[in-house]
Formats: structure tokens, C-alpha cells, sequence
């Protein structure tokens, strides 16, 4: 067992943990931050998509004592104050999912995508989501959402 | 899935990471973990101990001097991707870094532990080949030449690590591959090089591991142009026929992917 300690969705947590636990356990069912979720399993589908320091990594392809001192945010750390993010705004607005299931993972990658390219063409987004997988396959709509919140956020 | 226990130990130098190698001879290295991870998740690799050098600032840089292109083995595909150096001076390798699986793969994935590891459709073994690069390690320097011997083998000595990898600007280069559609792993990727020694093409993805095909080669000598390796084709017999693609169909993905490597290189230099 070894004692882990990151800060998640701007909280300090701390645990013991073995250090097989992967971080998307550690996530779900540590901290029962449950949005994260588990599709594959297997480091394709992008559904446990997380950010670490900053950047979306797949939370089931990293162990948790990986993520010691970082910054962790989470799909229930993106709204402030009862308020969505853009992202998540333009996904409601947009009609961006369908069951709902890829959906944490997509916004995700969509908000560390926007924040390296700004707007962004619908070519790039895709080739951004190439991490994603969306089983209903509902991507015409994922990204006219990402597409419109990469030009709202960028004209803000 | 769960992978079997182990410790995880992370390095505060190089010389801890060797220091904690040497000492725990079935423990393995950490880096981004993007092959590593998977694997022991299906318990296809049980190593007692993982050591994490991804964190180690000395293993990740990317320095130019003069035609000199040096990347720390602890680079990110990423990092390769959006480096202004890379692009400027070796873009074909910086256009190869961001065509390698997807955005979250390249935020951690390496380019020591992808060398490392050398999957037979992994991307970066076909341009450390055609571009002639040394590697080094915290013993000595290797030849790419050298350094690849077989499937998932290389020429590393167990406790060496590799440290850095080391290019030069050639005069023109160029990768294309056909992926994968799922995993984004080449079915077959060529790389194209015209460096001051000559001309290297290496293929990946197609064969059990990189290889280099002299007959393009030696055409590409005589006319650096896509006609040149147009009607060349290399042989099927000792390529990879799976559920993805047969051999003879690698065969044929090697010859498309050489000419449309030659035209990258000619009309964009590997942009």
C-alpha cells in the first residue's frame, strides 16, 4: 500500500491505495467521482478521459501513484458555480449526445483540444477525437458541439 | 482490468533509476506507459517493480545546434508534435510524432520507450533507420543500424537506458503510413531520407520488425522521384498477415506508402 496524494477538481485528496490501482479506479470508486467512466478498458475508447497537469490522458492507462502531486480534473470538476462549461454548453445546445456514455470523455478531449488550437475546423476536430469513440455514433453532432464552443470560447 | 501487483518506485535522477534497476533486476522502466500499461493489464507482463522516469527533467528536451537535432528519451510524441525546432528542422519526424495513435496516447507516450519497446508497427523505428540516428543510452552510443534486431528486441543490455536520440537534418525526408483505422498502429509506413550519406527507406508496420528496401534505395539514387519507386515491390514472403491485412497486401501498402513518401518529401520536405 502506498499513501497518494493530488489534487482533484481543485480539492486535496489523499489515500491508501495499492499501486496497481489504476486512476480511473482510484477516481470511481475512492472518490466516487463516477463521471469518469470505464467503456473499454483496453486504452481505445476514451470514455475515461481525464486531465493530469493539465493535459487529457485515459485515466485506465495510468496508475493513480502516477498522478502523486498532480492536478486532476475530472468531467464534475468543468462547471463553476452551478454553471456549465462552454463545452458542455454547446454539447446540450448541439444535441452532442445520444446515450450519453462517451460523452465525459469527449468534453474532455474537447477542452484540452480548444485550449492547444483555439478554434478549431471540423477536420482538426476530428482528427482530435481519434482517442474517442462514441458507440452510437453520434459524432456529426460531437463535433458541431466542439466546433461551436471552440469558436465561442475563442471569440470570448 | 488488474494487473498483478507490483511496487512502483519513482526516480529522483538517472543515476536513482539505474541505481533501483540494478538492484531489482526483474523490475522494468516506466515512461509513458502507453504499451507498458496495457500489457500488464492483461497480464501479459508481471515485472516485481515499475520505475518512473518520465518525470526526470534530464530526459526531456529537445536541443538543436546546427543541423543537430537531439531529443530526450523522455520526450513526448506531443511535445515532438508541437516543437518549433522539430518542425523547423526535421518536420517529417515531427509530422510522423503527430500522426502517432491519438492526442492522449501522444501527451505521454515517449520516443525512448517507444525505441525501447520496438513494436513491429510502431512509427519511430522507420525514422531513426532512414535517418541513420544514434542512440544513446547511459553506456555508450548506438547505431540505429544496430540497434534494432527483431521483433519487440533491441540491441540494449539489460540496466542500460536509453537517454537520448540523436538526428541530423537531412537534406530531404518524408513518412507516410496507412493506419490502422482503429488503432492508428501503420499497417505499413515508409520513411524516405536523402541524408549526406545517401538514400534510406525503411519500412515499418508490414514485417516482423524495421526493415530497409535497397532496391528503392538505389532507384530513389538514380531519380529522387515517386515514379522512381512506383513499380518496385518488395517481397510478401516474410511480411505480417493478420486480421487486419495479408502480406501481400502489406506488400502492396509498401510500395504506395514509399511513393507517397517520396512526393511528401519533394513537395513539402515531410511537412
Amino acid at each position: 500500500m502506498t499513501t497518494v496524494s493530488m489534487t482533484v477538481n481543485g480539492k486535496p485528496v489523499s489515500a491508501d491505495i495499492e499501486d496497481r490501482t489504476l486512476l480511473v479506479y482510484f477516481l470511481r470508486e475512492n472518490l466516487r467521482l463516477t463521471g469518469t467512466h470505464i467503456g473499454c478498458d483496453t486504452s481505445q475508447c476514451g470514455a475515461c478521459m481525464v486531465h493530469v497537469d493539465g493535459r487529457a490522458v485515459k485515466a485506465c492507462s495510468m496508475f493513480a501513484v502516477q498522478a502523486e502531486g498532480a492536478e486532476v480534473t475530472t468531467i464534475e470538476g468543468l462547471a463553476k458555480d452551478g454553471k456549465l462549461h462552454p463545452v458542455q454548453e454547446a454539447f446540450r445546445e448541439n444535441h452532442g449526445l445520444q446515450c450519453g456514455f462517451c460523452t465525459p470523455g469527449m468534453i474532455m478531449t474537447a477542452v484540452a483540444a480548444i485550449k492547444r488550437h483555439g478554434a478549431m475546423d471540423r477536420e482538426t476536430i476530428r482528427h482530435e477525437l481519434e482517442g474517442n469513440i462514441c458507440r452510437c455514433t453520434g459524432y456529426h453532432n460531437i463535433v458541431s458541439s466542439i466546433e461551436d464552443a471552440s469558436k465561442k470560447m475563442s471569440a470570448a | 482490468m488488474i494487473p498483478y501487483q507490483f511496487e512502483y518506485k519513482r526516480a529522483k535522477s538517472l543515476g536513482d533509476a539505474q541505481a533501483m534497476l540494478a538492484k531489482n533486476p526483474d523490475a522494468k522502466l516506466l515512461a509513458g506507459g502507453q504499451t507498458l500499461i496495457p500489457t500488464m493489464k492483461m497480464r501479459l507482463a508481471n515485472p516485481s517493480a515499475l520505475i518512473d522516469i518520465s518525470k526526470l527533467a534530464e530526459l526531456s528536451f529537445i536541443r538543436v545546434e546546427g543541423d543537430a537535432l537531439t531529443i530526450g528519451a523522455a520526450t513526448t510524441h506531443g511535445a515532438i508534435a508541437a516543437s518549433a525546432d522539430v518542425r523547423r528542422v526535421l518536420p517529417s519526424l515531427a509530422h510522423m510524432a503527430a500522426h502517432i495513435g491519438d492526442p492522449a496516447v501522444r501527451a505521454v507516450g515517449t520516443m525512448g520507450g517507444s525505441l525501447a519497446n520496438n513494436d513491429p508497427a510502431a512509427d519511430y523505428p522507420a525514422a531513426a533507420l532512414a535517418l541513420n540516428a544514434t542512440i544513446k543510452t547511459t553506456t555508450r552510443e548506438i547505431a540505429a543500424d544496430d540497434f534494432f534486431t527483431g521483433m519487440f528486441s533491441t540491441a540494449l543490455e539489460d540496466g542500460e537506458i536509453i537517454t537520448q536520440i540523436a538526428f541530423r537534418k537531412p537534406r530531404r525526408s518524408g513518412y507516410q503510413k496507412f493506419a490502422n483505422p482503429a488503432s492508428r498502429y501503420p499497417m505499413a509506413g515508409v520513411f524516405v531520407a536523402q541524408i549526406d550519406d545517401g538514400i534510406r527507406v525503411a519500412v515499418t508496420g508490414a514485417g516482423p520488425g524495421v526493415f530497409r528496401v535497397e532496391a528503392m534505395e538505389a532507384a530513389l539514387t538514380k531519380s529522387f522521384t515517386p515514379d522512381a519507386v512506383a513499380s518496385i515491390a518488395v517481397a510478401s514472403a516474410n511480411l505480417n498477415s493478420d486480421i487486419h491485412a495479408s502480406a501481400e497486401y502489406r506488400a502492396h501498402l509498401v510500395t504506395v506508402m514509399a511513393k507517397r513518401a517520396v512526393e511528401h518529401a519533394v513537395a513539402h520536405d515531410g511537412h
